[in-house]
């Protein structure tokens, strides 16, 4: 791994970035799990195969964020182990990732809300003091804005679209709200990571979240939900109700069949 | 996936046609068919051409869609990171293949909308293979081995279709085909020389998607009713009975390598005929999934009606906004 030390700040330990790269990878991970139930089942054949791309490719940076993290770690742990063999309050993705799709604007909006969260995060990171990281952000970064275009662009069709459409995803989008604070809301793994100068400050990248979020919002005419609070940190492994379900899903072969190669 | 030789005639197919088509036209389209020229869109072409076509390309097309289920099935639980991805971008080319048949159909002058309501309506045939139920990690290598695998023995013919736009989708079908049978076999290796465990699911998979495969070509050739017309078309350049003789040869060494059984009892090589004979297939079950008794024919159908029903305001509101930019766009 390779020097990780801000200006003037503390390096952050191993443990650290082991778990900070966990945080970013795990919301990869559910999210595309999520994405991939929808394969097959979407209301064109054209968003079948939009959402296929963004699971592609978000399961690429996963895979990229657990390579690295096993060497950090450096127990010999694989990107498998680490993907499909831990216990659910090890899993550090952002809550919203792994609520259920609910109908098609629903997964629409949560969609939009990573998608521009990551759009900000990736942008920090790729200025990451860890080369490896930052490069692992810079390609996530170019495929991300493909996602966000494509989120976006439902968005608005869906938020101008049919009164009834309008109704559906303006609901979705007060319901998930709550949950993007747990983005911006600092702890101190992300203090100690941003201290290092591995990460940018959390709480700093909700202003561009809303610079990319407020314009689409407005062409889409909905209205930007008030801030609430929100109870849930999966970042922290604290999660929903419905982590462990798709856990069982995600998880099923490789717990029943321990230390089978596939 | 997957044209298949499906039962139903043509309509009226070597019947003669309502029309009376212009002789002399006939005969410089049929000239040209045994020139080896394509058939592009705006061409002549006698109405059966077109209706043989029409239905061919849109039952290949539904296939496809329809085939995205039983492999969907799986995409939450495959066992690794590498075979999650393998197994959406697999699940991603089918519903790929689909577009893009719809619009090689479209070309012969139907709208693919009309040609899901027939799907829906259940008036549209698709291969009978997916309905057959996807239980074990398993499936879906032996899905890839075999039922990619039969696809493309019926579709590497197909890319010198006389149909200019059907020959060119299939060439570009194929290549994608053949990865997908890859990335089957390789599941199946990996089962085959897994623990007890995996090995029993590869030869159970073997099991149930054999026979089904091999129907996947069609009905034999002495019940064939449309074959003839379409070989001298050359919309078919082989038939069913060839074809499946073909697969079996290629694919019984295969399942030896992997150390599986073909459960087959009469299975045997025949050296004078230097091929596999093979038992008999049971057309009663063939006909049964055709007629919609298979498996999971209701499953699936339920599937897509529910997608389609709950994809219904999601359209209305593309088409709303379009619309009211279009509007937009006039008055400034
Ligand atoms: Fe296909
Ligand atoms: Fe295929």
């Amino acid at each position: 791994m390779s020097e990780a030390v801000a200006a003037g700040g503390a390096p952050a330990r191993p443990a650290q970035l082991f778990d900070y790269l966990l945080r970013i990878a795990d919301t990869s991970l559910v999210l595309a799990q999520r994405l991939g139930e929808w394969i097959g089942h979407a209301p064109a054949i054209e968003e079948d195969l939009g959402f296929a791309n963004t699971a592609l490719d978000l399961l690429g940076q996963a895979r990229l964020l657990f390579a690295y993290a096993a060497e950090v770690e450096g127990r010999g742990r694989s990107e498998d182990d680490l993907a499909f063999l831990r216990e659910e309050a090890d899993y550090r993705n952002a809550t919203l990732a792994e609520l259920p799709n609910g109908d098609f604007g629903d997964t629409i909006v949560r969609q939009f809300l990573i998608d521009a969260y990551q759009i900000v995060l990736y942008g920090g990171l790729r200025k990451s003091r860890d080369a490896r990281l930052a490069e692992i952000a810079a390609k996530a970064l170019k495929e991300t804005r493909y996602h966000l275009r494509y989120s976006s662009n439902w968005l608005v069709r869906l938020g101008d679209g049919t009164e009834e459409s309008h109704a559906r995803v303006q609901a979705s989008l007060d319901r998930f709200w709550p949950h993007t604070a747990e983005f911006f809301d600092a702890d101190d793994l992300d203090r100690a990571v941003t201290g290092a100068g591995i990460a940018p400050p959390v709480q700093d990248l909700r202003a561009d979240w809303l610079r990319q979020i407020e314009p689409v919002l407005a062409e889409a005419t909905l209205q930007r939900p008030p801030d609430a609070a929100h109870r849930w940190y999966g970042k922290q492994g604290r999660h929903s109700e419905h982590l462990g379900h798709l856990l069982a899903d995600l998880q099923y072969l490789q717990r029943a069949h321990p230390g089978a190669r596939w | 996936m997957y044209t298949q030789g499906l039962a139903e005639p043509p309509a009226r197919a070597g019947a003669p046609e309502p029309v009376v088509e212009d002789a002399e036209q006939l005969r410089r389209f049929e000239a040209r068919i045994d020139a080896e020229e394509k058939i592009e869109p705006k061409d002549w072409m006698p109405a059966a051409y077109r209706r043989t076509l029409i239905r061919q390309i849109s039952q290949h097309a539904h296939s496809e869609i329809v085939g995205m289920l039983p492999e969907g099935n799986w995409i939450g639980r495959a066992p690794s990171l590498q075979r999650k991805l393998i197994l959406i971008a697999k699940v991603q080319d089918e519903g790929g293949h689909g577009a893009y048949l719809y619009s090689a159909a479209e070309t012969l002058g139907v709208s693919r909308a009309e040609l899901i309501d027939q799907l829906l309506a259940g008036t549209a045939k698709y291969s009978s293979i997916f309905n057959y139920p996807t239980r074990s990690w398993a499936d879906i290598g032996a899905i890839g081995w075999l039922v990619d695998g039969a696809a493309i023995m019926n579709q590497i013919p197909l890319c010198r279709c006389s149909y200019g736009p059907y020959a060119r989708a299939m060439t570009r079908v194929c290549k994608e085909e053949s990865f997908h049978q890859r990335q089957g076999y390789d599941i199946m290796l990996k089962l085959a020389n897994g623990t007890p465990a995996q090995k029993r699911m590869a030869q159970d998979a073997l099991d149930r998607w054999w026979w089904p495969s091999l129907m996947m070509f069609g009905p034999p050739d002495t019940d064939s009713q449309h074959t003839a017309l379409s070989v001298r078309w050359k919309i078919k350049r082989f038939t069913n009975d060839e074809l499946r003789q073909k697969f079996i040869d290629f694919t019984v060494p295969q399942a030896r390598y992997l150390g599986l059984e073909v459960p087959d009892p009469e299975l045997r090589w025949d050296e004078q005929g230097r091929c596999h004979r093979f038992g008999e297939i049971d057309w009663s079950e063939f006909h049964a999934v055709l007629k919609g008794d298979g498996p999971c024919n209701r499953e699936r159908m339920l599937a897509r009606r529910d997608a389609h029903e709950a994809g219904r305001w999601v359209r209305e509101a593309a088409l709303a906004h379009a619309a009211k930019h279009r509007r937009a766009a006039a008055m400034a």
